[in-house]
């Protein structure tokens, strides 16, 4: 049987299965922890779960959340950090041992990290180039430039917004739609070499550099999010984002996007199926409590999501509340510059006073002014997610924050340090199964592989560097990095129950950590996780099939500008993103149906060579 | 005779006054928001301040038409409010019936615009000409634009950084190598791991852990 040739269950006198000399091993057991807290824990803890939280009617979404990581999240994550140690090897080499017709999975784990690791890196680049910007005063985001005879701001600015007009125009240098590519920007170009430099400079010798960096890294965003918090609670109208945060809206829940929603939002956070996982698991000794592990890192991840929405809430209820004053002081002004009352009569307090006293003396002059109707509610409801709550509604807040340029500066650094430890972790499940397979000749030190490895994605990346560098983005972030991922956790998942069977795997655990895994991962192993995450797959599917793709382009020609222009994605575009969904996936045929053709054909000789000594 | 000229003065003021309204053409309004810009330090906007105002008018004037006949009373003012805003127009020096065109009087004020403000410790905002575009200063910008000062320092610093580790990994290994012959070359290390030289008597090769030839 094929199964037999795995060497899973042999063991030397000092307990250790035999493999390649110097496996590198982490110093001690914290630096892996926070290793792959740090992996699990990135910009999607920051941006997506808190706007998850807003949509979803608040603290009820918690339920369907926690309710995912049990069932979904923590027994895929105890699977793999199990199997790495077990097997000690990289993703590739991992699921070959299990079966070399399931290699295709590990090949398909290093392309998802290669392809997400590209977008990945070039977002950090971005929060790079706000944090240069940081060193300012006033905050570049915060004013207009003026047009060329210095009668007025720039025409594009003054439509929409200065931070809007500083991220599009300043930072993107977007262009009208994807067809138009532009140029290279060399601005850009000059930060993504600076983050990749980082990343280099931390990714050097893998883990050795990385457990030393991520000591950093790790801890700083929490730090971060502290000061953040104390701050935040101390500023007017914090108290009202917060309460808009997590009052539950129970209702909710009997909307089924709001699970699936749920089940996708754990599964990413917790960056299953990279390989990142398995390969930082493979440096460990094979005595270690992976359960706990596993406990540890779930509960952790889930927590910092939690502790994040926190401040973040606080400091958009603090700009709703300052737009909402915005809004009403501008009505204020018109009315008194409509009746020539003194100026600063008519105050925020005594508004509601004259307004009515205005109105029972000249009714039509009131309503000729057209005044704005000012709702905090409105104000509160403006949700914004990925990028555009980083780098629009978050640097929006920070400017009107007392000392701003500390604040902008504190977080940029929070948001890079977030992104760089996600990105060791990809890059960890493209080094190690390179290194494990010997794919590389042994003359080539690690310095030289892991330089070329981000030289590679360096060059690949610059076309996020273009003018329509962000639309690309965003199809790499939808169509990459989701539904090969659930595909890849379904065989993960497969392969460990049904090839390589939960009887040995339990053993396998029992060995590695004294204790036989008990009822809850057996049944979620078996049953629910598979199950779970078929569901999650099947409604992704019909989801994506029900919308037609399409994405906000930001064309100062258009009509309503600076609203988004909506357009399809042409025919060619569309091509390409179905190849981006389907590329890594392939593998998994691919690499089954050649080891099927290799067996058949030496069966084929064996049947056809029927002396034994002739070979 | 005194009275008919009093009576004469007394016409060509109402006279003069009537070029001041709300309709006319050469004419602008003039809103001022003291309160928002001044907060306590605010002041109470009376007759000696319109005085002021009408001696800035009139120097701005005198500045842009290098023309000295400007006086205060060539400025006529009208339409006070409380909020505190009001209707100008121009008398021409020269004759007391024409006014000065609107064109002419935008150009002197846009001249001497931050004067005009800093008499009153407002800006452009709160001492708002209605019709005069505010002339916007550029925004100081330095010749090296901050940000690249900043991305330098990283990048030199990371630079230096992978140039270092760079060095010590190519240089680690042929020192590790170094000290590992010397510890051969010493009598090698005892079974317990004590090193020969360190301990009294002779170094007995035979029992050195040292197995290069002889490994399984």
């Amino acid at each position: 049987m094929i199964d037999d040739q795995d060497v899973l269950t042999e063991e030397t006198p000092d307990g250790e299965s035999k493999d390649t000399p110097e496996r590198p091993k982490w110093n001690n057991k914290v630096q892996y922890l926070l290793t792959c807290i740090g992996f699990t824990v990135g910009l999607g803890s920051v941006w997506r779960f808190p706007y998850l939280c807003q949509v979803y009617g608040g603290g009820a979404f918690l339920i369907p959340y926690l309710i995912s990581l049990v069932v979904e999240g923590l027994p895929l994550l105890h699977m793999e950090l199990a199997i790495g140690q077990r097997l000690r090897m990289g993703s590739i080499g991992v699921w070959s041992s299990m079966s070399p017709y399931l290699g295709g999975v590990g090949v398909a784990s290093m392309l998802v990290s290669l392809l997400v690791g590209l977008f990945y890196n070039t977002i950090i680049a971005w929060v790079l180039w706000y944090f240069f910007h940081c060193f300012q005063s006033p905050l570049p985001w915060s004013q207009c430039p003026v047009n060329a005879n210095h009668t007025g701001y720039v025409s594009e600015c003054e439509l929409s917004t200065p931070v809007n007009y500083f991220w599009y125009r300043r930072t993107l240098n977007i262009t009208p739609n994807i067809e138009d590519s532009g140029s290279l920007q060399w601005w850009l170009v000059l930060c993504l070499a600076t983050a990749w430099c980082l990343v280099y400079i931390c990714f050097i010798r893998g883990i050795e550099t990385i457990g030393k960096a991520i000591y950093v890294t790790a801890t700083f965003p929490y730090l971060v999010l502290t000061i953040f918090l104390v701050r935040a609670l101390t500023l007017p109208g914090a108290l009202d984002g917060l309460v808009y945060l997590f009052s539950p809206d129970w209702e909710t829940m009997k909307n089924p996007k709001v699970w699936l929603d749920a089940a996708t939002q754990i599964f990413f956070s917790l960056s299953l199926a990279f390989g990142g996982l398995i390969a930082f698991s493979s440096y460990n000794p094979q005595k270690n409590n992976c359960e706990r592990d596993a406990l540890i890192i779930g509960c952790v991840n889930i927590f910092t999501s939690v502790y994040a929405a926190i401040p973040i809430f606080a400091i958009l209820g603090f700009k709703a509340n300052a737009d909402y004053n915005d809004c009403r002081n501008e009505n204020i002004l018109t009315l008194t510059n409509a009746f020539s009352i003194g100026d600063e009569n008519i105050t925020l307090q005594n508004y509601g006073e004259w307004l009515s006293h205005l109105n029972a003396s000249d009714p039509t002059e009131v309503a000729s002014l057209n005044l704005k109707t000012c709702n905090l509610q409105t104000y509160l409801e403006q949700s914004a997610s990925g990028t555009g709550l980083a780098f629009i509604v978050f640097t929006e807040a920070v400017i009107e924050m007392p000392g701003s340029q500390l604040w902008a500066a504190l977080f940029f650094i929070m948001l890079f340090c977030l992104g760089l430890s996600s990105m060791f972790g990809m890059l960890e499940g493209i080094l190690t199964p390179l290194l494990d397979l010997h794919l590389v000749p042994a003359w080539v030190p690690k310095e030289m592989l892991t330089g070329l490895i981000c030289l590679f994605s360096f060059t690949a990346a610059l076309i996020f560097t273009l003018g329509s560098g962000n639309y690309w983005l965003e199809i790499f972030n939808s169509y990459v990095g989701s539904l090969p991922l659930l595909i890849i956790a379904f065989f993960e998942m497969t392969a460990v129950t049904y090839v390589y069977g939960i009887k040995r795997f339990s053993d396998d655990i029992e060995w590695m950590t004294g204790r036989r895994p008990n009822l809850y991962w057996q049944i979620t192993w078996r049953l629910l996780s598979p199950l779970m995450l078929l569901m999650v797959f099947l409604a992704y599917i019909v989801i994506e099939a029900e919308t037609t793709p399409t994405y906000n382009a930001w064309n100062p020609d258009f009509v309503d500008f600076p609203l988004h222009d909506v357009q399809p994605y042409p025919g060619w575009v569309y091509a390409i993103t179905v190849l981006l969904s389907t590329i890594p996936i392939i593998p998994i045929p691919l690499v089954a149906s050649y080891t099927l053709l290799v067996f058949l054909k030496k069966r084929i000789m064996d049947r056809h060579n029927i002396n034994p000594y002739a070979k | 005779m005194l009275g008919a000229l009093l009576v004469l003065l007394g016409t060509t003021a109402c006279l003069a006054q009537d070029l001041c309204t709300d309709e006319t053409s050469e004419g602008f309004k003039v809103r001022l928001s003291i309160k928002t810009a001044l907060g306590q330090q605010a002041y109470v906007w009376n007759e000696s301040e319109m005085f002021l105002f009408r001696a800035t008018l009139a120097f701005a004037m005198r500045q842009h038409f290098k023309n000295n006949e400007y006086n205060v009373s060539s400025i006529l003012v009208c339409n006070e409010t409380q909020r505190v805003s009001f209707h100008f127009v121009v008398l021409d020096p020269s004759d007391s019936t024409q006014l000065i065109q609107k064109t002419a009087v935008e150009a002197a004020v846009r001249k001497s615009r931050h004067r005009i403000n800093s008499a009153f410790l407002l800006s452009d905002g709160t001492l708002e000409f209605l019709q005069i575009p505010p002339t916007l200063a550029t925004p100081y910008s330095p010749a090296t634009p901050p940000w690249l000062i900043a991305f330098g320092v990283v990048i030199g610093a990371v630079c230096a950084g992978i140039i270092v580790m760079l060095v010590s990994s190519l240089l680690g290994p042929k020192k590790g190598k170094g000290e590992d012959d010397d510890e051969e070359e010493g009598g090698g290390v005892g079974r317990n791991g004590i090193a020969c030289d360190a301990l009294d008597g002779a170094c007995n090769g035979g029992f050195s852990d040292d197995d290069r030839l002889t490994q399984m």
